[in-house]
């Protein structure tokens, strides 16, 4: 599913970050086009 | 002097609240959502607390240093009876806005605040019998009075409420054509003076500290005070070191977003210890404009806007006296560039790395104080319980290292960590919240080591994907062990 | 979410369309999880951005689905993720973000 898709990484700090989704969906060989993260506190 | 010792210690640590109902409305979240739909103002005017409820609120009473964040009661706190609830703690105060107001024109030495003079007048009242009355500017009261509605109507003026009531005072920028002395930001720049100021007021008078033999503040609030050609110049360390009546003390801000806390101890520690300076102040003031942020998710869920307080904090570090608790400088963790930015990796990186140098494990630290945001507030918007995160990702970590059995997660949650009791207002929450009560454990309580755990998000700033983070374990003196 | 990130995504939205662009969230709450996905599928309910009223349909998992972390090298996931996949409630964040999910909208 993730092999050759751009890939839009929305993390938040205090789960999931966005450079850790990225790391994820690249080595799962998808292209990563937007990384952000989120910060409520 | 004598060389010291050891490691340098926390002699003293308070606390201080402003109930500022009025002023969340100027809170960055609020003030884009109020200006844009006059009825969810309205709603949001109808569902400030008023001061005696600001006092009974259980996590305020933690905070103030009262209760023990693992003595607080079971949720939700907003129905929490006052019982004996008090705006006086042994470590510090909440104070009401009216008040507030006074003290901000106490300590605005560029005669930026105009306050109408009836209001004035309650505050000068009010503000002579405080404890610290002796040590505020209170003539100043009498020269911010003035022409509210022609104050509030200047170019970027920002005008004072008191709770939901009409404009009472209004702030005028500093220069009219500079973004970074509208009235708005003085407002946020002057409620962080005033609140840090407070702090250390009551942290000299009720230690007994000689405001002279202070020789340095170290600022770590959220606030970058500065101008249009330096917007974050800083140094409202030396603001409020003035203030207070520190005639011999300079200062500085340490900047690192909601984790600036710990790296200012470490900063202060290190300098006692080279023998660079004897007494050390570390001070924060409140962040205006985080109040608000979350009111949505309140207000949907029949809750007031709980971030209608400013938190201050003072903290003094010196030389190892023998008795207080020691700030172990062989045992700061710090978030690598390489480190990594999952939460587990932050994690790793700053509690279990520095435990590892010492030859610790999780299981010698009492308690470990870490992003302490009250969950009533954030979980109504949707952002979950920080603290409780934290702490099972720390115990998840510690028993895959084996430190305690799986079955063993639970209870190191409930033991090692504690609920969250601080006003979102992140610096407060990383950790400068906790230390009035490490030091009553570390003492008279039966604690040895406290860590005290610092996160901050820089990716905020765009200059970064990163993180940052700074971690410190507070230890029971030697001489007392 | 974010103004900014709403931009962003507006954008790449445009340039990729919905059949070649994903979203991932990392969110540690259900409901913070999908309103982040409504927002990418149906539009900022808050209606603060430009995704107001913007129907992007775009094909949205959290990143503990198992759709997602079955194709991540485990080396990987570990250094990641790690103990983060017991510490929040996976369950809920993937049924949340799944619910926004529009029907046949995953297109591998």
């Amino acid at each position: 599913m993730l092999e050759g898709r751009y890939v839009i990484a929305l993390g938040e700090r205090d789960g999931i970050s966005g450079p850790a989704i990225a790391a994820c969906a690249e080595a799962a060989g998808a292209k990563v086009v937007f990384v952000a993260t989120e910060c409520f506190v | 002097m004598t060389e010291p010792t050891g490691d340098p210690v926390i002699v003293a640590a308070t606390q201080v609240l402003a109930h500022v109902p009025g002023m969340a409305r100027h809170g960055s979240k609020p003030s884009r959502e109020l200006a844009r739909d006059g009825e969810v103002e309205a709603k949001f005017l109808g569902a400030l607390r008023t001061f005696d409820e600001a006092v009974a609120y259980p996590p305020h009473q933690a905070y103030l240093g009262a209760v023990h964040p693992r003595a607080l009661p079971a949720r939700p706190w907003t129905d929490a009876s006052p019982g004996d609830a008090s705006r006086w703690a042994p470590r510090g105060e909440i104070m009401p806005e009216e008040e507030f107001l006074g003290l901000l024109a106490s300590v605005d030495q560029a005669n930026l605040l105009t306050l109408g003079a009836e209001l004035a007048d309650r505050a000068l009242a009010a503000l002579s019998e405080h404890p610290l009355a002796k040590h505020l500017a209170l003539g100043q009261l009498e020269r911010a009075k003035g022409d509210v509605e022609a104050a509030a109507a200047g170019t970027a003026s920002c005008a004072v409420h008191l709770g939901s009531g009409p404009v009472q005072g209004a702030l005028r920028a500093g220069d009219e054509a500079d973004q970074s002395l509208t009235g708005a930001v003085l407002l946020e720049n002057l409620a962080a003076k005033a609140t840090a100021t407070l702090a250390l007021l009551q942290l000299l008078d009720k230690e007994q500290v000689d405001p002279g033999s202070i020789d340095y503040v170290i600022g770590c609030g959220e606030e970058a005070v500065g101008d249009r050609y330096q917007r974050g110049g800083g140094n409202l360390a030396k603001a409020v070191a003035e203030a207070a009546g520190l005639t011999e003390a300079s200062g500085m801000d340490v900047k690192d977003f909601c984790a600036a806390p710990v790296p200012a101890l470490v900063v202060a520690a290190s300098l006692v210890k080279a023998g660079v300076f004897r007494r050390v102040a570390v001070v924060a003031g409140g962040s205006l404009a985080k109040l608000g942020m979350k009111f949505q998710g309140h207000l949907r869920n029949g809750l007031p806007v709980l971030e209608d307080v400013l938190g201050g904090a003072a903290a003094l570090v010196e030389a190892d006296d023998g008795a207080s608790p020691t700030l172990r400088l062989d045992a700061v963790g710090r978030h690598r560039v390489a480190a990594g930015g999952s939460a587990p990796q932050i994690m790793e990186t700053l509690a279990l790395e520095p435990l590892d140098r010492l030859g610790l494990t999780t299981t010698d630290v009492d308690d470990f104080a870490t992003e302490l945001h009250n969950p009533e507030i954030t979980e109504p918007q949707g952002s979950g319980n920080v603290p409780e995160r934290n702490y099972k990702t720390l115990a998840a970590l510690a028993a895959r290292r084996g430190d305690i059995g799986r079955d063993e997660i639970a209870g190191f949650v409930e033991t090692r960590g504690m609920p969250g009791f601080a006003p979102t207002q992140g610096h407060l929450a990383s950790g400068l919240c906790y230390l009035p009560h490490a030091l009553e454990r570390l003492t008279t309580g039966d604690a040895t080591r406290s860590m005290i755990i610092a996160k901050g998000s820089l990716f905020l700033g765009r200059m970064s994907q990163l993180s940052d983070g700074m971690s410190i374990v507070l230890e029971r003196n030697r001489g007392q062990r | 979410m974010d103004l900014d990130s709403q931009e962003q995504i507006l954008k790449l939205s445009e340039l990729h369309g919905p059949s070649q662009l994903m979203v991932i969230i990392g969110a540690p709450d259900p409901e913070a999880a999908e309103i982040t996905a409504e927002t990418v599928v149906q539009g900022d309910p808050s209606y603060a951005g430009v995704l107001a009223g913007a129907q992007l349909g775009l094909d949205v998992y959290h990143v503990l689905d198992e759709s997602i972390s079955s194709e991540v090298p485990p080396e990987v996931w570990d250094a990641q993720i790690g103990v983060m996949g017991d510490v929040l409630e996976a369950d809920a964040l993937v049924a949340a973000v799944a619910g926004m999910r529009q029907p046949g909208s995953d297109s591998s």
